[in-house]
């Protein structure tokens, strides 16, 4: 065990995050002492389900897409700087993800690389013990500040004229630098934009959080109610005070399931009557799907016309006045268990081009498959934790 | 302005915040510019305007809990999402555009030094 601080950087908050993310972080953390982590977060509910269908297909497959574009990015840097890279890159297949690790790291002359399946780089360093609720609540806090990637250090915040944000085009990834008592201090990449001030991170520490008292995890129940962020320097804030309490005696199970198909389909008006234009299409794409038999929830609405805060009947809108004169785009959804009748829906605004109102352009489909998820409660009891840690060598 | 120096403004003025979902359920935060602004926002942004800004959403409760070290609020908000990511036919399946829908739709009374200088809500 050690009492040095511990380093965390974020190289991805989720699978599609920025490919040139990492590599300020790394370049961060190599001029920094003591150890030093690189995670990637890439896993929910529904890549999981996704990534399960994939490795169903061929066994081989199932860990992330994004495991070498993230990987090649910053593999030989991190290896160099001596930081370890932490990632749930390998979703359904992690052994699978492994290899592929190996294979890119041999493929760019990247020598003596240790892959394994390991958790809890803090745990791992300060030796904290499973009940020792508050500092595993101040790690626990530091994850959910760096999860999320760029959302701590200005992304996902920037309000301009409001909340400004430079150099967005060069957001710089969050570092956490946590101490052995479970202070944290987060920061950012350096030469990089984006910016981290307690505003950021009180928006991140809310994030997806609901009871602030209880922000349950397996391991953990978070309390940020006595959370107090000091300002710490330039791009540095302090933050300490969070609590735990012993986790939940359930755990939630996530159950997928085949959802479906989802049609959408979209057309634009511009200038002058447009709204008009955009709602008289509508009107006549709803009538046409009642009169042909659709019974599946359909959605029809005019985006630019208050689309994003309505429900499905347009209630809203409902008494708004709108300006004629812009620019709307014609928008309808719907979900069905057969793909035909989601292309039928589509083609139903696909055929607005020739017998709809005027000027109508810019017609755009899609038709997506779905994954539905329940999440249940199960005792904890039946459930075996373990921990399978396998080295994949050359 | 009224006569005493309060201003009427949308939320927006005074607070930022961000939305979150898990399931059909929402979470926005609401978290003051200002300190001085936060009693004022904890005595008018109250569960009930809340639940009337979201109802034609679907929305059945909500929950406001305080967080005064942060100058911040957390607003539960079931079944705000239509069904959430599996049933709703919105765009924005994850309701991530609602604290937009939140800083925008509700209107407190304010003093004017709670709203940051500079702010183009002082304007005129």
């Amino acid at each position: 065990m050690c009492a040095q601080t511990v380093h965390i950087g974020s190289g991805a908050g989720f699978a599609g995050d920025r490919l040139d993310a990492g590599l300020p972080v790394v370049e961060t953390l190599a001029r920094r002492d003591g150890p030093r982590y690189l995670i990637f977060e890439v896993m929910g509910e529904r890549t999981l389900a996704i990534a399960q269908r994939i490795k169903m297909r061929n066994p081989e497959l199932g860990y992330s897409p994004y495991l070498e574009p993230y990987l090649r990015g910053v593999l030989k840097a991190a290896k160099d700087a001596g930081v370890r890279v932490v990632a749930n890159l390998g979703n359904a297949n992690p052994l699978g993800g492994a290899k592929k690790t190996l294979e890119i790291a041999k493929e760019l002359g990247v020598k003596g690389l240790r892959v394994a399946v390991v958790l809890g780089p803090l745990i791992h360093e300060f030796g904290w013990i499973a009940d020792d609720w508050d500092r595993l609540a101040a790690g626990t806090l530091a994850g959910h500040l760096l999860e999320c990637g760029g959302q701590v250090t200005g992304g996902y915040f920037c309000d301009p004229g409001f909340k400004d944000v430079p150099g967005m085009d060069d957001l710089g990834f969050p570092i956490g630098e946590i101490d052995a008592d479970g202070s944290i201090v987060i920061t950012k990449a350096e030469n990089t934009g984006g910016l981290v001030t307690r505003a950021t991170v009180t928006e991140q520490i809310l994030y997806e959080m609901h009871d602030p008292a209880a922000y349950l995890t397996p391991d953990v129940a978070l309390d940020v109610t006595g959370v107090v962020l000091e300002d710490a320097g330039k791009d540095r804030v302090r933050v300490v005070g969070a609590r735990g309490h012993p986790p939940p005696e359930t755990l939630k199970v996530t159950v997928s399931a085949d959802g479906g198909w989802l049609g959408e389909a979209e057309l634009t008006y511009a200038g002058s009557n447009a709204l008009a234009r955009a709602r008289l299409a509508a009107d006549i794409v709803r009538t046409r799907l009642v009169r042909n038999g659709v019974t599946e929830p359909v959605r029809v609405e005019v985006v630019g016309a208050g689309a994003a805060f309505d429900n499905d009947a347009g209630d809203r809108a409902q008494g708004r006045n709108m300006p004629l004169d812009g620019e709307y785009r014609l928008r309808a959804a719907v979900r069905s268990a057969d793909k035909a009748t989601a292309q039928y829906v589509n083609d139903e605004v696909l055929s607005l081009f020739c017998s709809g109102p005027a000027g109508g352009g810019g017609y755009r489909c899609s038709i997506t498959g779905q994954v539905n998820t329940a999440s249940v409660l199960v005792p904890r009891g039946p459930v075996e934790a373990q921990a399978r840690a396998e080295e994949v060598t050359e | 302005m009224s006569a005493d120096g309060r201003l009427t403004l949308p939320l927006h003025a005074v607070a930022h915040g961000r939305a979150g979902d898990k399931g059909n359920r929402s979470n926005i935060s609401v978290i003051a510019y200002l300190p001085e602004a936060f009693p004022h926002l904890v005595g008018q942004v109250t569960e009930d305007r809340v639940l009337e800004l979201f109802r034609h959403k679907g929305a059945t409760k909500v929950t406001r809990y305080l967080l005064p070290n942060l100058n911040a609020m957390n607003f539960v908000i079931d079944d705000a999402l239509e069904g959430g990511v599996n049933s709703a036919l919105t765009q924005d399946l994850h309701g991530k555009t609602l604290s937009f829908l939140l800083l925008g739709g509700v209107e407190v009374t304010v003093p004017r030094a709670c709203v940051p200088a500079g702010s183009r809500y002082l304007d005129g």
